[in-house]
């Protein structure tokens, strides 16, 4: 399967495995839920790498396991959740393709660990057995032993391990128990033969009757093995998870718990975020001043100063709403919340035509929708997956943020409804609100047109509860940033010097040194970036924007939050030359049209957040959208459809604005 | 009797899953096997979907699916 070769192709392959000499390749596989992204944390520490989009399709980690001081540490792949070798979703096949030494580009694992919920032995085999059947080498790693343990179930490894032919290690990943004897397995592995033991002959046959058959075979084998091995618990009274869902999933408390801890999600992103945000900013102002003093004035400081330095401030000033929002996205899926919360609002979700599984790509999509498009992998059916993939830019991402805050911030700070609750607060609360709302209709709209498709089957687990471990939330923290900081930031940093570029060529003739601040407006009148907002002016205007926001709009295409640098830019050369340059939004408020007008009006404001809540524009979520449809078709379409809705909606909100009365 | 028509918390044996599509194939891979106990704790707030314990873990599945898994109540003697 080439796209799986495209998608895995940073991984180096390894010519010759066996030997000592070599570092082997292991492949770690298990159910979904199984305990076996703690495993991985545990065994490679900080030595993994996480594939980066938008370059390949599926988030694939590998990292470095010392297995034995006498050879080079083994590479090992965390491979996505799967529950057979039958794959159903995308994600699975790649996992199988991989473990089955299908996929180029990746050599055969020498040995895969397959973790094993010691919780829930019987369902878990059944994955472990597949693997067992196929002649690989197989160590099984048993996950969450202590819980095991405390559950009062007793299982006999060692017999376990007997009877399926292959070593069974229990480990307790948090507490690095077992983790030693997993490494041992694994090289005791290598030097001996595969199983002999067959449960079930595997067959190529394809006809439904006889998979069946075979499923309910190995289902009777590893029930006889489990029953002979474990002593499991009692199935009838209610476990611990159970009677946390008496309240979390309650009739009337679960949807309560729901709204109060998106809430709480929302108040930090919010309020927490902009404090680390307001200091990086201060930080950028000040290096961007101090370069200005210190170097002679010259097209090279323009470009350290405006170009780079604020390029690279614009960056890191995303960091912390990112790290907080994936904060929660990682605790809330380490718990086990996040399938709850996909329980509760299925009904919802249903109602037009998705997946409760589509809740956590669509949740997801408030940080980024690049992320949340690839978390839609698990959604089996496709058109569901493009409807969900088609709706989630709609979801207020991060990106918009800066532009809303910017926006409240020179047009409604300090405004309080009943004296209390803020204009902002409620206008961004409104921006979020009508997101969901058109992403709703158009959901609805399209699953009964282009996608037009029988309700999808929601099956899913609802893992245990756990507590979220602190490694986990830290390397999620950390991969996440990463992965940002190279996608984003270099995107970002590079328009950023590209647009600085666009205003700062063609070089107007510094003839007349008499006023700077003339001199500088007719420098952005005479650029590139000027002459492109000229051009599209007249079909903006209706929109409430001038040709500046124009600019603004041509260079956020790539991504949204690019306008704030492209205004800052705009307005700073524009601006009064005097040594106290005023803040981009003393600038906004200030500029005037050439009669005289303010160019920007609550009401343009306004406008514009519409604007950019309901385009698309994001160069990286047409790029995997791209990625994940494997087409231009459907990122063509998205691009199209939003961008009309966005002008309609625009042309409406400002119009219709103006039609009652106001400014 | 189907999942979807047995009550809360009552000990049920799945007798056979009719679905033939990929469907039926991803609940029988994940257990849902004739023989294997299955119990409904809950309905989701809207009534739909249903949370059910199998064997040893939680699923949730709509009564839709529900509806192509044929059980029996189960008699205490088999129960251990």
């Amino acid at each position: 399967m080439s796209a799986i070769a495209k998608t895995l192709n940073h991984c180096t392959p390894d010519p010759s495995p066996v030997d000592g000499a070599h570092s082997l390749t292991i492949a770690l596989a298990g159910n979904p839920n199984a305990g076996k992204t703690s495993l991985f944390n545990s065994l490679t520490g900080l030595r993994q790498k996480v594939a980066n989009y938008p370059g390949v399709t599926v988030e694939s980690k590998s990292g470095l396991w010392p297995l034995s001081p006498m050879m080079p540490p083994a590479r090992v792949i965390d491979l996505p959740g799967l529950y057979s070798l039958d794959a159903t979703s995308l994600d699975e096949e790649i996992a199988r393709d991989i473990l089955l030494g299908r996929a180029t580009n990746i050599a055969t694992p020498d040995v895969i660990v397959v973790a094993v919920d010691a919780t829930n032995l019987v369902r878990n085999l059944y994955l472990a057995s597949q693997l067992i059947d196929t002649g690989q080498r197989v160590v099984i790693a048993l996950t969450m032993f202590d819980r095991a343990e405390r559950s009062q179930l007793i299982i006999d490894a060692e017999k376990l391990g007997d009877a399926l032919g292959v070593a069974v290690v229990p480990v307790v990943a948090k507490r690095r128990r077992g983790l030693a004897e997993l490494s041992k397995a694994v090289l005791a592995a290598m030097t001996q033969g595969v199983s002999a033991i067959k449960s079930v002959e595997l067959s190529q046959e394809v006809d439904q009757a006889s998979r069946h058959s075979r499923l309910i075979k190995r289902y009777a084998f590893i029930e006889r093995i489990v029953s002979d091995t474990a002593e499991t618990g009692d199935h009838r009274s209610p476990n611990f998870s159970e009677k946390i869902d008496r309240v979390v999933t309650h009739r009337i408390f679960g949807p309560v718990i729901l709204l109060l801890v998106m809430l709480l999600v929302f108040q930090t992103i919010f309020s927490w975020a902009s404090l680390p945000m307001n200091l990086i900013d201060q930080v950028f102002s000040a290096l961007a001043g101090a370069v200005r003093t210190y170097l002679p004035a010259g097209i090279l400081t323009d470009l350290l100063a405006d170009g780079i330095i604020a390029g690279v401030g614009g960056v890191l000033a995303f960091l912390p709403q990112i790290l907080m929002l994936f904060f929660f996205i990682s605790i809330l899926e380490d718990s086990g919340y996040m399938a709850r919360a996909a329980f509760l609002t299925d009904r919802i979700m249903r109602a037009v035509g998705l997946h409760g599984k589509a809740f956590v790509p669509l949740l997801s999509s408030f940080a980024c929708a690049v992320p949340g498009i690839m978390a839609t992998r698990t959604i089996e059916n496709p058109k569901d997956r493009i409807a969900t993939i088609m709706i989630a830019p709609f979801m207020s991402c991060s990106a918009r943020l800066p532009v809303y805050t910017l926006m409240i911030a020179a047009f409604f700070s300090g405004q309080k409804v009943l004296g209390v609750i803020s204009v902002g607060a409620l206008i961004i609360l409104g921006m979020y609100l009508l997101g969901i709302a058109v992403a709703v209709v158009v959901a609805w709209i399209m699953k009964r047109t282009i996608l037009k498709a029988p309700a999808p089957p929601f099956v899913m687990e609802l893992p245990a509860y756990r507590m979220p471990s602190v490694g986990n939330v830290a390397h999620s923290l950390f991969s996440r940033s990463t992965v940002f900081l190279k996608r984003a930031g270099t995107v970002i940093l590079a328009i950023s010097i590209l647009l600085w570029a666009l205003v700062a060529f063609p070089r107007a003739g510094s003839g007349q040194p008499g006023n700077p601040a003339d001199a500088a407006s007719v420098q952005v009148q005479n650029s590139f970036a000027g002459r492109a907002g000229r051009l599209i002016e007249p079909a903006i205007r209706p929109l409430g924007f001038d040709w500046k926001i124009g600019i603004g709009l041509i260079s956020s295409f790539a991504a949204r939050e690019t306008i704030i640098s492209t205004l800052s830019i705009v307005y700073n050369v524009g601006d009064d030359s005097d040594t106290n340059s005023s803040s981009l939004v003393d600038a906004l408020k200030n500029a005037k049209r050439a009669d005289g007008s303010p160019v920007w009006t609550p009401l343009t404001g306004l406008s514009l957040m519409i604007f950019f809540l309901l385009a698309c524009q994001c160069m990286s979520t047409v790029a995997i959208v791209r990625r994940e449809t494997n087409s231009w078709r459907w990122p063509a379409f998205m691009v199209t459809y939003m961008l009309a809705l966005a002008y309609v909606a625009s042309f409406v909100t400002y119009q219709g604005g103006q039609l009652l009365g106001f400014s | 009797m189907t999942l979807d028509m047995i009550p809360k918390n009552v000990m049920a044996r799945v007798t056979s899953v009719t679905a033939t599509d990929a469907h039926g194939l991803r609940l029988m891979e994940m257990g849902v096997v004739p023989g294997a106990p299955v119990r409904v704790v809950k309905a989701a707030p809207l009534g739909d979907p249903i949370h059910v314990c199998v064997r040893d873990y939680h699923l949730a599945l709509r009564r839709a699916e529900a509806k192509s898994i044929t059980v029996t109540l189960h008699e205490s003697s088999d129960l251990d």
